[in-house]
């Protein structure tokens, strides 16, 4: 397995797949970054070489935002919003959707699981 | 969806002349405003709107984080007081 910027190590996948296991890099950036560094996308990624993952790392390195850089980054731009105590950073603090979806139901990515109400309409038929 | 290049932010007409001429005479009162969808420039840091939430106009105090946000982000025209509770049924 091949180590990439000290943590990551992609599996035995195709070296285009394997590179989506990095925080900030998709299906196209890890295309992209196999085409800059001349590696065949399809070939295993246990199959790179030393001097091809240094390419990479290289790579990342200079034009790309990821992993801890790119976590920081995020968390930086919601800080951001919180202390304008602007509407989003309201909802990001209560934990609520951003975006204006709606609450009145779904919303359980950012809700958590569900937390039944005693006594709501509907709750004796959920039994 | 963001807005046309060509046109630029939006920015309240007679809002921004209230801003202007408050830097000229380099006095920062309050201004009262209903205009929420106003984009929030360069020129407003510092001063203080007072923004209609649909009820009352909030204090906002503008700061340079909040450049290209709108004023209504900053005045929030729902209050929420949690569901419930004792005594309450």
């Amino acid at each position: 397995m091949p180590r990439l910027l000290g943590v990551d190590i992609p599996a035995d996948r195709p070296t285009g797949i394997s590179l989506t296991y990095l925080y900030g890099v998709g299906p196209k950036t890890a295309r992209e970054l196999c085409h800059k560094a001349g590696i065949d996308p399809r070939g295993r990624a246990r199959d790179l070489g030393e001097d091809e993952v240094a390419r990479l790392a290289a790579l990342l390195d200079k034009d790309y935002i990821v992993e801890g850089q790119l976590r920081r980054q995020v968390a930086q731009n919601i800080s951001r919003l919180r202390d304008i105590g602007s509407y989003r950073g309201l909802r990001h603090r209560r934990g609520l959707p951003v975006r204006g979806q709606r609450t009145r139901t779904n919303a359980r990515t950012r809700k958590g699981p569900k937390k039944t109400v005693a006594g709501k309409k509907g709750v004796k038929d959920l039994r | 969806m963001g807005r046309s290049l060509k046109k630029g932010p939006y920015i309240h007409p007679k809002l921004y002349a209230k801003v202007e001429k408050q830097n000229e005479a380099g006095v920062k009162e309050p201004i009262t405003t209903w205009a929420r969808s106003c984009t929030i420039v360069p020129e407003f840091v510092g001063h203080t709107f007072m923004v209609h939430n649909g009820k009352q106009h909030l204090k906002v105090f503008i700061t340079e984080d909040m450049v290209g946000h709108k004023l209504g982000e900053f005045s929030p025209t729902r209050n929420f007081r949690g569901h419930g509770g004792k005594g309450k049924r």
